[in-house]
């Protein structure tokens, strides 16, 4: 199934980089019922990595209560213009996706 | 590892079976998010999760702090805010007192990362909604009621 771009916002103020993240994935819960009764199965992201450069700046596990089209937004110190960000998601499916922006 | 943890997951028969897992030192509760921890997010209820994350105990602080709306229209997207003045935070987890699995989401912050992260969360009813935060070896949380007109996990 194909996958729909990550949007990534990084931005660097006084040696600390602002990243938001807005990720694009259904996060089925696994207890939503359609009209015949019939439960969604769940579908959801499970891991999160956002990089710079090639470094871990945050890991994230998610369970299904994270919501629709995820939203992150976090610091970490030592951007600088041009760095590169990167995002990378897996859900319970094995689908993975890694995107990437630079700070600006 | 992971992987034979998982099917063991999906065989489900449940709670028994890990408890066995767990004595015969295959999976161990205290393995705390340091690693991706599923066992965590199939809790259901808050005791049995802060277990599997390995906070035995825990302090209420003021150096952590839960934003987030009084009351939400829209349980699906509940925007939550998290910071912390404490130094060396490890990790950050939201749990959701009411939701079918407690845990929501677990943040491992590696060194350099600030204790400060925003995201959004479903929120079956209206509920106590918990952050815990690891700092050094310990753990501390604040919490916040939230109250929701529109359930996000019903249908």
């Amino acid at each position: 199934m194909a996958t729909s771009p990550t949007k990534i916002r990084a931005t660097a103020k006084d040696g600390v980089a602002e990243v938001k993240v807005l990720i694009s994935h259904e996060m089925e819960s696994g207890q939503r019922k359609d009209a015949a009764g019939a439960v969604f199965p769940a579908w959801f992201i499970t891991e999160v990595t956002a990089r710079h450069n090639d470094r871990v700046v945050l890991a994230a596990d998610f369970g299904t209560a994270v919501s629709k089209n995820p939203y992150l937004a976090f610091r970490f110190k030592g951007g600088a213009a041009g760095d590169r960000i990167s995002l990378t998601w897996k859900d319970n499916k094995g689908e993975t996706r890694t995107d990437e922006t630079k700070i600006a | 590892m992971e992987k034979q943890r998982r099917k063991v997951l999906k065989s489900g028969s449940g709670a028994a079976l890990l408890g066995l897992l767990a004595t015969a030192g295959v999976i161990r509760p205290g393995m705390a998010l340091a690693e991706s921890n599923r066992t965590a997010f199939e809790a259901r209820s808050m005791a049995a999760t802060l277990k599997a994350i390995g906070a035995a105990s825990l302090v209420d602080s003021t150096e952590v702090q839960l934003s987030g709306p009084d009351i939400a229209e829209n349980g699906a997207a509940v925007h939550l805010g998290i910071s912390s003045t404490l130094p060396n935070v490890t990790m950050i987890a939201i749990l959701v007192e009411k939701n079918p699995n407690p845990l929501a989401v677990a943040f491992r912050l590696p060194e350099g990362t600030q204790a400060n992260v925003q995201t959004r969360v479903k929120m079956a009813q209206s509920s106590n909604v918990y952050v815990l935060v690891k700092a050094g070896d310990r753990f501390f949380m604040a919490n916040k009621e939230i109250r929701v007109t529109l359930g996000g996990c019903g249908g």
